[in-house]
């Protein structure tokens, strides 16, 4: 009796100093040790942590790189959605341990890690083929990965040029065209689109597009300013970009001119395959989501044509990157990784196999991309439409509350179109949700 | 969430209080000395040091995190801003807007969750057949997981494809736009709420009554009461401290209420609706540290909820003891 006490308080002692110690083991692997150390073909396993679909290993970029460089062993740690991924990227940030050798970094906090956070990334602009580098994405790329005095934190992956999806079937019915050519020509500006909509819902049932959130946050980019001025300092309530979105966006909710869904939820998702609407604003990576929602049910009901002002200024809604963090143990065989699978050859894969439109000219130019056609999209030649758009994309200056301020702008919208709310109260509503996430 | 880790812990208490003439006393404790139980202190350790490290840790680290301007991704550093959070936060209409509707929330799920299981458990506490599968049955929803129930009614309530404005629909009104409105998303997420926990109560006031002498009720049927009046004046009566004890506790519950309006908005969204008509204290919190990384206000804001439900447990035990002093 006494004896099997004393080996359960021993068990007990044993689990309690495994739990003391459990969480003090920290790395203290020697970077800069490591660094001079580099031996390129020692083997080495990589961790790339990435969110959503990137789709690297389903273009089937790891498999390749590997075979290329058989000591390298690559390991992906994906998290679904990019605000969970985000908010576990923070914490390592902050305890500055845990990170993968390559993180992801999207758009919508990138401004944030350049910030706040640029001392724990490689800096690819003070890299020997810094040049090099630079010139193989659009300027307006490379510039939304780098900071103030110059150090580029990030590699351009995807971006999200912007067009307008229709449903071509709806169309028809309304007795509206349905060549993309047309369509195109139907809506030169917004103001034009707005009256399409008017026209459409005359003679539908149905709803002319799927958000007054479709129009905001593809609008808002097509400003010299979205959300913030050229210094990343958020101005919401005086970017001209909001101004003009929020005119056409608001005019459109309290005319009823949207099903008024909530971009993302369930109903929104539902809505896709039951026909609610016949537009939606999209960026290149929307097409996936649009096929995926609808399943081989909605192929070929779907077209792609130009986006509304876009002779103006194109947009772009979206895009990732990819960071190296300094500290991590096998920093130059992953610099080397993340340079491979940004590079312009890796980028025509992507979109070849994942449909993520390409952050390098020099992809976007490739035969490959431009006469790549989408079949789900009646064969719409998206490689060209898209980009087209990226050409004309302008370097917005983006700012680390942008996913916040957006929501308070398109959450003000929804509240529009459902209660009744007065453009300018919800739009000064809108700015006191913003501010509150800016401030404080 | 803090509810289901806390309500079985305080239930147990709830539950040796609501029937004191039964139960046995407690023998006397004997006497040990301290080196006697030094492997009782062993065996209890790793427990403590849990809560040392998940719950007083995290709880002191709170407070000073409450006293600064920080964000998620700076937590170990930030500065000092002394009470300032604190003064933002009751000057902040979003603390107040949420502080409303945790109120109103409150007062929708918890009145007809307790009137129900009171009801509920007047029923079962009848001689009927199939009693325990009733029972189990009850406490069911209980034992669901807030996630999986919630996008269930969210689905329910759908404004375009849910199944009740098709009901509704059905039978010739008009559909209902659950999530816009003020009251009728309020309703919708009370819903959850109430369906969650009307069972657990009731299994808890149901236990309370097999406690009550059966000679009450005899007498008062002698004196001529029926059934109804028995409930009002004998039930009612004897149930008093549970039902104190399961006000409290829904009380603090509704104070923390925060996985049903974060999921009842269907898109991960933490402004509580479209015009924050849903946003509760516990949502706001999570905005404030999880959707805009205001660590500092986040703590702020924890640290007011948790002076709230002080205030409550203070005021119920205001309450019991004046009870008592009135019976002596």
């Amino acid at each position: 009796m006494i004896h099997s006490t004393k080996g359960k308080a021993a068990l007990g002692a044993a689990l309690a100093a495994v739990l003391l110690t459990a969480g003090c083991g920290g790395s203290d692997g020697d970077a800069a040790a490591d660094a001079a150390a580099y031996d390129p073909n020692a083997p080495v396993t990589l961790t790339v942590g990435t969110f959503g679909t990137m789709d690297f290993d389903n273009a089937g970029l790891y498999d390749e790189y590997m075979k290329l460089h058989p000591n390298v062993t690559i390991k992906q740690n994906n998290i679904a959605q990019s605000a969970a991924y985000y908010k576990s990227l923070q914490t390592r940030l902050a305890a500055g341990s845990g990170l993968d050798d390559i993180q992801g970094l999207e758009i919508g906090f990138v401004a944030d890690v350049v910030e706040n956070h640029a001392d724990a990334f490689v800096d690819f602009a003070a890299e020997d083929n810094a040049d090099e580098l630079k010139g193989s994405f659009y300027d307006w790329k490379w510039g939304q990965a780098s900071t103030e005095d110059g150090k580029t934190i990030g590699l351009g992956t995807d971006t999200g040029p912007q067009a307008m999806c229709y449903r071509k079937d709806l169309f028809e019915q309304a007795g509206l065209p349905t060549d993309r050519e047309e369509v195109g020509k139907l809506w030169p500006t917004w103001d034009a689109y707005l009256d399409v909509a008017r026209d459409y819902q005359s003679k539908s049932q149905n709803k002319f597009l799927d958000s007054p959130a479709s129009i905001f946050s593809s609008s808002v980019y097509q400003g010299e300013t979205a959300y913030n001025d050229a210094d990343g300092k958020p101005i919401p309530g005086e970017s001209d970009g909001v101004k003009t979105a929020w005119g056409y966006a608001s005019t459109a909710a309290s005319e009823g001119l949207t099903a008024n869904l909530s971009q993302f939820g369930d109903e929104w998702n539902a809505a896709f395959s039951n026909g609610a609407f016949a537009t939606i604003a999209c960026p290149a990576w929307m097409l996936g989501y649009i096929s995926s929602q609808m399943g081989d049910g909605g192929a070929g009901k779907w077209d792609v044509a130009s986006l509304p002002g876009s002779s103006e200024s194109a947009s772009n809604w979206g895009g990732s990157f990819l960071g190296v963090p300094k500290d991590g143990k096998n920093v130059e065989a992953a610099k080397d990784l993340a340079e491979w699978l940004t590079a312009p050859e890796q980028q025509v894969k992507t979109f070849v196999e994942a449909a993520h439109f390409p952050s390098s000219p020099k992809a976007a130019e490739d035969p490959e991309v431009v006469g790549a056609t989408n079949a789900y999209f009646s064969d719409a030649p998206t490689g060209e439409i898209f980009g087209k758009s990226a050409e004309n994309i302008k370097r917005t200056p983006i700012g680390p509350y942008d996913t916040q301020i957006q929501e308070a702008f398109t959450t003000a919208l929804t509240d529009i179109a459902s209660n009744g709310t007065a453009p300018d109260a919800a739009f000064g509503n809108a700015l006191k949700v913003a501010q509150q996430a800016i401030g404080g | 969430m803090t509810i289901a880790s806390q309500t079985p812990r305080q239930a147990l208490h709830g539950a040796t209080t609501a029937a004191p003439p039964t139960a046995p006393r407690p023998p006397a404790r004997r006497r040990t000395s301290l080196t006697r139980n030094r492997w009782g202190y062993a065996y209890v350790a790793p427990f403590f040091l849990l809560f040392a490290a998940f719950s007083l840790y995290p709880f002191l680290y709170t407070a000073w995190i409450s006293l600064h301007k920080t964000s998620l991704s700076n937590i170990g550093g930030g500065t000092w801003v002394g009470l300032d959070n604190y003064r933002a936060l009751l000057q902040s209409e979003f603390f107040w807007n949420a502080a409303r509707n945790t109120l109103t929330i409150g007062i929708l799920a918890t009145v007809p969750q307790l009137c129900m299981a009171l009801g509920l458990a007047h029923l079962l506490n009848y001689k009927i057949r199939n009693r325990t599968f009733f029972r189990t049955v009850m406490l069911m929803p209980y034992a669901t997981s807030i996630a999986a129930a919630t996008l269930v009614f969210a689905q329910l309530f759908g404004r375009d494809y849910g199944l009740i404005n098709t009901l509704l629909e059905a039978v010739g009104l008009e559909r209902i736009d659950w999530e816009a409105g003020t009251l009728s998303s309020q309703v919708a997420i009370a819903a959850i709420v109430t369906w969650r926990w009307t069972g657990y109560n009731a299994l808890i006031y149901l236990a309370a009554m097999q406690s009550i002498p059966g000679e009450l009720y005899e007498a008062a049927e002698i004196d001529g009461a029926n059934r109804w009046k028995q409930f009002l004046h004998v039930t009612i009566p004897s149930l008093r401290p549970t039902i104190l004890f399961t006000v409290v506790v829904s009380t603090i519950g509704a104070v923390q209420l925060f996985g049903e309006p974060l999921l009842f908005a269907g898109n991960g969204t933490t402004s509580g609706g479209s015009s924050g008509q849903y946003q509760t204290l516990g949502l706001l919190m999570y905005q404030q540290g999880w959707s805009n990384f205001h660590i500092g206000q986040a703590a702020t804001t924890a640290w007011a909820m948790f002076m709230i439900i002080l205030v409550i447990v203070g005021i119920n035990a205001v309450i019991s003891r004046l009870r008592t002093r009135a019976e002596r």
